[in-house]
């Protein structure tokens, strides 16, 4: 799966867990352009992508995570090629 | 299975539904009915999460109270709750509970409890949850003196309970602890006392004790844990990084279960399993294969899988569940092997409403509902056939109808770990419930054959009248409690508040039972009336005993009881509930004449005493005061 796909399924997601109708959702995409998005909603959004994508993330590989590009490429090399 | 809640149905279109409610709600027109409609699927966390808000927000629009019990529960405990606050709140619309739930600050769970000016404590709490870990307790170690650190932990959660207790009238709840996944020494760690596993065994025996003298009520997290595997359920993980105390992806198990708690305190819960018969209680089809054909009984895989919902039903029948049937057949056939099949354990006898013919199972629902008096939404109906779940799901919302899994082996499993039959108490009261059910058929069909007054002079009924007693009080307080429909002020008392007024001599309590030739029909009437005003502040009656006369029996109770005490005259009330309309004429049929307020609104009514004389009653009546 691509990066751009991998975007556009988190943009997805993102629709659900933080409850907003619209989100424009691009690589650059941070904590900062969504209100929605705290502490723990991050829990949440972090949980329903395991879900989604049958991943398991350590704590150390999104700890310094800064948008959801980075994201993307983490959740790219957990997927089988 | 259970820890993805598979008894309920998918939640298809949530968002789009969601979306309708919401608009509802901010146009004023939100209903109850519609939140609880939309808490009847498998909810994941974010749906929970969303479904909290639409309950939120049609809390703050203040409607008038509808069909739902309300809450404010405050909860308490160790790590980040956050998620499972609102979970909880969503989850209890399914359980017809609205709650509101006020978390405590992270890590102060201990001031929360004890501070009696704590943001929590002065919520306007009805029940709190206490939801500890091991890791919180100081019981994440082994302990050379395993005595005395168990002693501090439930001292610890002793002093939460009683801090809270003072501020949440309705009760404590308190979480068992789960022992962690990890062990010392291995299978040595349920010997060895002190082991992290059998320190936390210890709390949470102490914990059950605690329940059983009504300290606290019980929520046995620790066996939901087991329920789905300690390896599943403990994510060190999530511990280290967020201080999730679980897997959140087991959310939603845990918000539900706390939620039929909920239910359970405030009497909510299911009271009648109506059990389909082909495929359902045996392997086949009655009308097809026969009484010899059908499968059920020892020697056959399906036989004994059909055997054990069986001994299921029989299970919730002795704990005081109604069971009745609801069947697609001929009334004759569908009888066949409750007569005749030598390994058939249900008998006629068990079912206390009997409905088997050609007609749609909605109509037939509401039919057993309304021959057993009780509510629509006091069922679950348990069916394997899909098409006929969708048209009770789809015609009677207020009926659970649980999922099933294709293999009937499963059946019970499923059916007991929805949680719709959740007790927080048992008395001998609820072992009996199920014949009293029975009998009243008994009598109904009785009264067929016979005149009004010489039935119910046939009937030798005796009425025991006597004061609140300890004996009786947590059957009063559930009485207090669960009864809406004859329930002229629907004034709600916890067990303590009912001690209280046990001892308060400036009021007159009554306790009420009445045995007849068909049996005991338990506490049937709770009355609590003021001495100084004679007026009546509770008088609630169970609807089985309908037309039997009692109220004027209590009437004339009461008024002894006024005139013994000077009183000229009794006052009495009538609150309009969702569901207490049937007593709106109540004093008005007694003789009191209306003092004030419209119908259908709060009225209140006077008895002049010197105008009463107590009527000829076709009973006897036993004083215990």
């Amino acid at each position: 799966m691509t990066v751009e796909e991998i975007v556009a399924k988190i943009a997805d997601v993102m629709v659900d867990v933080f409850d907003v109708d619209e989100l424009d959702v691009t690589e650059a995409t941070s904590a900062d352009d969504v209100d929605e998005w705290d502490s723990l909603s991050h829990i949440r959004f972090i949980i329903t992508l395991e879900r989604l994508f049958k991943i398991k993330f350590l704590n150390e590989e999104i700890a310094d995570l800064k948008n959801v590009g980075d994201l993307a490429r983490v959740i790219q090399a957990k997927l089988p090629a | 299975m259970l820890a993805d809640l598979d008894w309920l149905e998918p939640a298809t279109d949530f968002r789009v539904r969601l979306k309708a409610v919401r608009a509802a709600i901010a146009e004023g027109t939100g209903d109850e009915e519609q939140l609880y409609a939309l808490a009847l699927g498998r909810l994941d966390l974010n749906q929970l999460g969303q479904l909290a808000g639409a309950v939120a927000s049609y809390v703050a629009t203040d409607a008038a109270p509808g069909p739902l019990a309300r809450v404010r529960l405050g909860v308490i405990g160790s790590g980040t709750l956050g998620l499972i606050e609102p979970a909880i709140a969503a989850s209890a619309l399914r359980h017809r509970v609205i709650a509101t739930v006020v978390g405590g600050d992270y890590g102060s769970a201990m001031q929360d409890a004890i501070d009696p000016q704590s943001a929590l404590r002065t919520a306007g709490l009805d029940l709190a949850l206490i939801a500890l870990d091991y890791r919180t307790l100081g019981l994440d170690r082994a302990q050379p003196n395993p005595g005395a650190a168990v002693d501090a932990a439930a001292a610890m959660v002793g002093a939460m309970v009683d801090g809270l207790a003072a501020s949440a009238a309705g009760g404590v709840m308190v979480a068992t602890i789960v022992p962690p996944v990890e062990p010392l020494f291995g299978s040595f760690d349920a010997v060895e006392p002190g082991s992290v596993a059998a320190q936390v065994a210890a709390l949470n025996a102490r914990l059950a004790d605690w329940a059983r003298d009504k300290r606290i009520v019980l929520v046995d997290i620790a066996r939901v844990a087991a329920w789905v595997g300690l390896d599943r359920w403990h994510d060190a993980g999530q511990w280290h990084s967020a201080k999730l105390p679980f897997d959140p992806d087991l959310i939603p198990l845990y918000a539900d279960v706390v939620a039929r708690t909920i239910a359970a305190v405030r009497g909510t819960t299911r009271k009648c399993l109506v059990l389909d018969l082909d495929n359902t209680l045996w392997g086949g089809i009655i009308g097809d294969d026969g009484v010899d054909g059908i499968a059920l009984g020892q020697g056959s895989a399906k036989g004994e899988a059909f055997l054990a919902i069986q001994q299921m039903a029989l299970g919730l029948r002795q704990r005081g569940i109604i069971l009745a049937v609801c069947s697609k057949n001929d009334d004759d056939v569908a009888r066949i092997p409750f007569r005749d099949h030598p390994d058939m354990p249900l008998k006629e006898a068990h079912i206390a409403s009997f409905v088997a013919n050609w007609g749609d199972k909605a109509t037939n629902l509401r039919a057993i509902a309304s021959a057993l008096n009780i509510g629509l939404d006091s069922l679950v109906f348990l069916d394997d056939n899909p098409v006929e779940r969708a048209q009770v799901r789809r015609e009677r919302p207020l009926v659970a109808v649980p999922e099933v899994p294709a293999d009937p082996a499963l059946y019970p499993r499923i059916l007991l770990g929805a949680g719709y039959f959740e007790a927080v108490a048992f008395a001998q009261e609820d072992r009996d419930r199920a014949d009293q059910y029975r009998a009243n058929a008994e009598r109904a069909a009785f009264a067929g054959t016979s005149d009004m007054v010489g039935y119910l002079a046939s009937l030798d009924m005796v009425a025991d009248i006597r004061p609140f007693d300890a004996v009786n009080r947590a059957r009063i307080a559930q009485l207090i409690n669960k009864s809406n429909q004859f329930n002229l002020t629907t004034r709600r008392y916890t067990e303590a508040q009912v001690a209280a007024l046990e001892a308060d001599p400036a009021k007159l309590t009554m306790q009420v039972r009445l045995t007849d030739r068909f049996g005991d029909n338990g506490m049937i009437s709770v009355i609590v009336v003021d001495r100084a005003t004679w007026e009546i502040d509770t008088w609630l009656m169970s609807c089985r005993v309908l037309g039997r006369r009692m109220e004027e029996a209590v009437l004339a109770h009461i008024a002894a009881a006024a005139r013994d005490g000077g009183a000229s005259a009794l006052t009495g009330r009538y609150l309009p509930s969702v569901k207490n309309k049937m007593v709106a004429g109540h004093f008005g049929k007694l003789g009191f004449a209306k003092v004030s307020g419209e119908d259908g609104k709060e009225t209140v009514w006077r008895l002049d005493l010197a105008d009463y004389a107590a009527p000829e009653l076709p009973m006897r009546i036993v004083d215990g005061s």
